[in-house]
């Protein structure tokens, strides 16, 4: 996996030369009904629970407790998403999460971005061990760097801060070794060509090297917003209330406030959080496929 | 610390094998050069050695440690921690949980997904849109999805439920029993996750060699041979991948235990190793505790990892 160069695979594209047998295995009709019917089956068990719970977001109280359960609400109604942005501070969490998801992306952007050019195109000694020592970081698991992080924080008085939350998540490994292997894969002779005309450093991370590289740098930026986006455990611990938790921790905090859940409101919460990833997703999937199996697929 | 130092000039060149790009370079200015690396990776390593490489070796200390985490002051107290650990029958449950909740949810999310890839890489009407649907709950937040299948798991007015008494089925109360709570949150999970091992195996159909595949049906092999003789050691590279990714990620599960069941119900039922960490530190204030479990672990991924890649390398080798 280390040293495999990017080989990011468009999906919806079919790669030149390679795959041509489609449907050379599905022969008949019927295995290809067959095919239909299991589709159409995979399409609802993926579906219906995002279905369910869209239609609870719209149903009025009583009619969320009907049995058997509506399918198509009688009454559709907006009160559920009224009541999810007033009975928390939801806009509130929502900035959180916005300020918090701009802040690490753009530095983990950057930061990625450098650590991984100054490895690729420097020479210098010891790069092949601090390589090693920014990806093995992949290796550790949040949950046991978090009770001594908990502990630093808090001595620092940033519990409930944003750089609390923000700086113990800023380090880049993942986004670090993506754009190192994108960086090697740009030809030498380019580089060469760009040195012998004069270009230092800076000028050839910006004006060659990044530019043959979008859409490696889009596939990083779009998994790591949407990863930041999700962030939970870290927030969870480190925020008490709507000054700094995030989105997800708000969602936690209006199924608590009673005892019985009311889902109206719950489920129009839950679809305001999961919009705009889905979005997101839905506009740039392709770049968010091609970052996702780069380097996992060997080309 | 000092011998993670960016600048230290006398450390060995060791890690990977350069990977294949072009060949090294010479520059006029090395000493600049050297400079401007330090200037760039220090604030990513800086970030990296405080928050992720100190916190690690702090835990092994603590393990070692009375620790209370409200207090400031820890007494070494050798490996009682561990010995607690080793006795606790909790433990066992916890251990039981996490080994059923991991192989089922790296085996059934890697089968699914690559039975699902091979579906939609067939010539199917429609097979784009059904392709992003698998995709989408990749990208919600775990918590999102955990309180979203609360209520759809919930036994009186839940989804399931309705979909199951139309049929004439009741369904178990999965906020009660400890064996289906497990069950509804393996669920969750693989539900969630399905869109990772789908994509990863999707694009692998598509760059793998057809035919190799033609000519084994010439040869008039059986689906199942070409599918295992054929198909199978060609996407080796990618289920070795996927194995150690989706079992680091699984093993890590936080977000959706946490939101549907808080470890419960009756004491440990849906506990994992890593949601035993943030019980016993957090809830229970016992960090020292915590640490001790968040040692054993780490231990035990990195055993499971190395074993993996040497697996992994022997197999590359074969083919």
């Amino acid at each position: 996996m280390t040293d495999q160069a990017v080989t990011g695979v468009d999906v919806d594209e079919q790669p030149t030369g390679a795959h041509n047998a489609e449907a050379a295995s599905f022969g008949g009709i019927g295995m290809q009904l067959a095919g239909y019917v299991a589709m159409f089956l995979v399409f609802l068990l993926v579906a219906a629970p995002l279905f369910w719970i869209v239609i609870t977001s719209f149903k009025e109280r009583p009619d969320i407790y009907t049995q058997p359960a509506q399918w198509l609400p009688a009454h559709p109604t907006t009160d559920g998403y009224h009541s999810a942005t007033t009975q928390i501070e939801f806009w509130h969490y929502f900035r959180n999460s916005v300020i918090i998801t701009a802040i690490l992306s753009i530095a983990k952007i950057i930061l990625g971005v450098i650590s991984a050019y100054a490895l690729s195109l420097l020479r210098f000694p010891g790069r092949n061990l601090l390589f090693l020592i920014i990806i093995a970081a992949l290796m550790v698991p949040n949950q046991i760097t978090v009770i001594s992080n908990y502990a630093l924080v808090s001595q620092l008085g940033w519990r409930n801060t944003y750089q609390g939350i923000i700086l113990p998540l800023a380090g880049v490994a993942f986004g670090t070794f993506l754009m190192r292997n994108q960086f090697l894969s740009v030809p030498g002779e380019i580089i060469e060509a760009a040195r012998l005309d004069g270009a230092g450093p800076l000028k050839m991370l910006w004006r060659v090297v990044l530019p043959m590289s979008w859409p490696t740098l889009i596939a990083f930026s779009i998994i790591t917003v949407v990863n930041e986006w999700n962030e939970y455990l870290w927030p969870f611990l480190m925020s008490d209330d709507s000054r700094t938790g995030t989105l997800p921790i708000g969602l936690t905090h209006l199924q608590n406030t009673d005892g019985i859940t009311n889902w109206g409101p719950v489920m129009a919460a839950t679809v305001l959080a999961m919009l705009p990833v889905l979005i997101v997703f839905l506009a740039l999937q392709r770049h968010m496929i091609k970052g996702l199996t780069a380097g996992a697929v060997k080309g | 610390m000092t011998a993670s130092q960016p600048t230290a000039p006398s450390a060995p060149r060791t890690g990977p094998p350069e990977p294949i790009g072009p060949p090294p370079r010479r520059s006029g200015r090395p000493y600049g050069e050297w400079l401007l690396a330090a200037a760039l990776l220090l604030p990513n390593l800086v970030l990296l050695v405080i928050f992720t490489y100190r916190p690690l070796l702090d835990d092994f200390r603590l393990s070692f440690t009375d620790w209370n985490i409200a207090a400031p002051v820890a007494h070494y107290i050798g490996f009682a921690n561990y010995k607690t650990w080793w006795h606790d029958p909790n433990s066992h449950e916890v251990l039981i949980n996490t080994l059923i909740f991991t192989v089922c949810a790296v085996g059934i999310s890697m089968a699914l997904g690559l039975a699902l890839a091979m579906l939609l890489d067939q010539k199917l009407y429609g097979r784009n849109l059904v392709r992003s649907t698998i995709f989408a709950p990749f990208v919600i937040s775990g918590a999102a999805v955990g309180i979203a299948f609360q209520f759809v798991f919930d036994p009186n007015f839940g989804m399931l439920r309705d979909i199951l008494h139309r049929v004439g089925i009741g369904v178990p109360d999965f906020y009660q029993q400890p064996g289906w709570a497990l069950v509804m949150v393996t669920t969750t999970y693989i539900w969630k996750n399905l869109g990772y091992t789908f994509v990863i195996y999707l694009a692998a159909l598509q760059g793998r060699r057809a035919d190799l595949d033609e000519a084994a049906e010439i040869d008039g092999a059986s689906p199942w041979r070409r599918f295992y003789k054929v198909l199978l050691p060609q996407l080796r590279p990618t289920t070795f991948f996927l194995s150690i990714t989706v079992l680091l990620n699984s093993v890590q599960v936080f977000d959706i235990i946490n939101v549907m069941t808080r470890g419960g119900p009756q004491g440990y039922g849906t506990t994992t190793l890593v949601y035993q960490v943030y019980r016993e530190t957090f809830v229970n204030s016992k960090a020292g505790y915590g640490a001790t479990i968040a040692s054993i672990m780490f231990v035990i991924l990195l055993i499971i990892t190395v074993i993996q890649v040497r697996v992994m390398d022997r197999g590359m080798k074969q083919s």
